[in-house]
């Protein structure tokens, strides 16, 4: 009998829900476990570091990576595994774009440091501790990761084949990629393993859509009373539908939530934050700087809501010098 | 180069390098006729013709900072005047949320900046680059967080 082809899963600075999406396949999982031989995944087997570096090279089939690269160890391990592996694929939006753990590059290392071990109200840190990469004690050294002023997106770091968007993908999206690297029947490399066209397109609202959608105000969701059955964007909740990658199948549309965007940005475009400001402005209905303004007040975090999952794949990074944390 | 350099030459200063994103049917003449007047103005900024100001992604803004612009200049045509119709009203919100946008960033107001410039007015074509080019170099380089 022919060997099964080995996978590894690996996180770094990610929530575990990707890890939750693995499981989420249900008893689909089964047919994964049957066809494939899982080598390496910290957060259900017990294989070790060491057991994925007596693998040779290029031995592992497929790794699917999700979480931002954020610490020394992270960097450390997706090295390794790309060295292992045939196939690396990027798994869910953290590692894909930089995920909401790249919201942290609205700072750098030092201000997070000073906000969180020394200015925060919760801290109760007597002597003023930082973390220390190295400590030593009686009973010989202690060693904790670097960490990084910036968090990356997986390909920032090392070279990436094919990306599974989503926070997190969905257990239909994650089941077509594994049939498909088990046929052999992949895409070109760096494509992404989703929709090509944005998520209106799919979306079962698209139909309710005025034919020329024009807003008045920006509503916050939390303060809205939602029409399940009505064009988000016409009620004026401000859907990243029309500049987010479809194959979702417009799931927190049909749970009455606005897109936040965690597919990223189609093919064509290289910034989803620009795009969001570009296409929330065309179908702003006012003239007048004064409105204008007024109406951008109920936008508080301009890059939380248009970069939530792609700020460290950004045009642009912060400037540098110390931003306050406040 | 830095051999050949007289010892005598004081360090060279910092000159701020600005894009403009000038608008076909109204800044760009303006440019072009204090060109031909000979208005002399500081030759740091880079013009880029668009057929709108409404034509300017805010991807092109960014890209102008990413490749090392200190400053980027929006220009458009007066409100009411815009040859497409509305144009100009797109950049200006683009303009207002890409503002915000910069500022949480950490980005300092100055270094974004929309004006509405008519083809008759070259005067305020020179003086808006001579202010814009002198608020830029207070500032000093835009320097990006490259991180390590």
């Amino acid at each position: 009998m022919a060997q099964k082809p080995k996978v590894a899963f690996y996180w770094c600075a990610s929530c575990g829900g990707c890890e939750e999406a693995v499981v989420d396949l249900a008893e689909g999982i089964l047919d994964v476990v049957a066809a494939v031989d899982i080598v390496f995944w910290p957060v259900a087997l017990d294989f070790k570091v060491p057991d994925v570096e007596a693998l040779p090279d290029g031995s592992i089939a497929a790794s699917f990576i999700n979480g931002a690269v954020r610490l020394s160890e992270q960097e450390d391990m997706v090295r390794l595994l790309r060295r292992k592996s045939k196939y690396v694929i990027a798994f869910g939006s953290c590692s894909h774009l930089g995920g909401i753990p790249g919201l942290a590059n609205l700072w750098d290392r030092r201000s997070i440091f000073e906000w969180y071990y020394h200015k925060a109200p919760s801290v109760a840190n007597g002597g003023a501790q930082e973390p220390q990469e190295r400590v030593e004690v009686p009973e010989g050294t202690l060693e904790l990761p670097a960490f990084w002023d910036v968090v990356k997106a997986l390909d920032e770091v090392i070279d990436v084949d094919y990306y599974l968007p989503g926070c997190p993908p969905t257990p239909k999206l994650i089941g077509n990629a594994v049939n498909a690297l088990l046929k052999g029947e992949l895409p070109p490399k760096g494509a992404v393993l989703a929709g090509t066209r944005a998520l209106c397109h799919e979306c079962p609202l698209n139909e309710t859509k005025p034919e020329k959608l024009l807003i008045k105000e920006v509503k916050r969701v939390h303060l809205t009373k939602v029409d399940p059955e009505k064009c988000l964007l016409s009620q004026g909740v401000l859907c990243l539908g029309p500049v987010t990658r479809g194959g979702c199948e417009a799931l927190c549309v049909k749970g009455a939530m606005p897109c936040t965007g965690c597919f990223g940005p189609t093919d064509e475009v290289r910034d989803q934050g620009a795009k969001g400001i570009s296409y929330l402005s065309s179908i702003l209905d006012f003239d007048e700087e004064a409105d204008i303004r007024r109406v951008m007040e109920n936008i508080p975090d301009p890059v939380g809501t248009f970069y939530r999952y792609a700020l460290p794949r950004a045009i642009l990074t912060k400037p540098k010098g110390v931003k306050s944390h406040a | 180069m830095m051999a050949m350099a007289k010892p005598d030459v004081p360090k060279q200063e910092f000159e701020p390098r600005i894009v403009a994103f000038v608008c076909n049917w109204c800044t760009y003449i303006a440019a072009d006729a204090a060109g031909v007047a000979r208005a002399r103005y500081a030759p740091n900024v880079r013009l880029i013709r668009t057929m709108c100001s409404g034509r300017v992604d805010p991807q092109f803004v960014l890209t102008a900072f990413e490749k090392g612009a200190d400053g980027v200049l929006l220009c458009g045509c007066h409100p009411r005047d815009c040859h497409y119709s509305a144009g100009n009203y797109k950049a200006l919100r683009r303009y207002t949320l890409l503002k915000k946008l910069l500022s949480q960033m950490g980005f300092e107001d100055d270094r974004l900046r929309l004006e509405w410039i008519s083809a008759s007015e070259a005067e305020k074509f020179r003086k808006v680059v001579e202010d814009m080019t002198e608020r830029v170099r207070k500032l000093g380089p835009l320097e990006l967080n490259g991180g390590d």
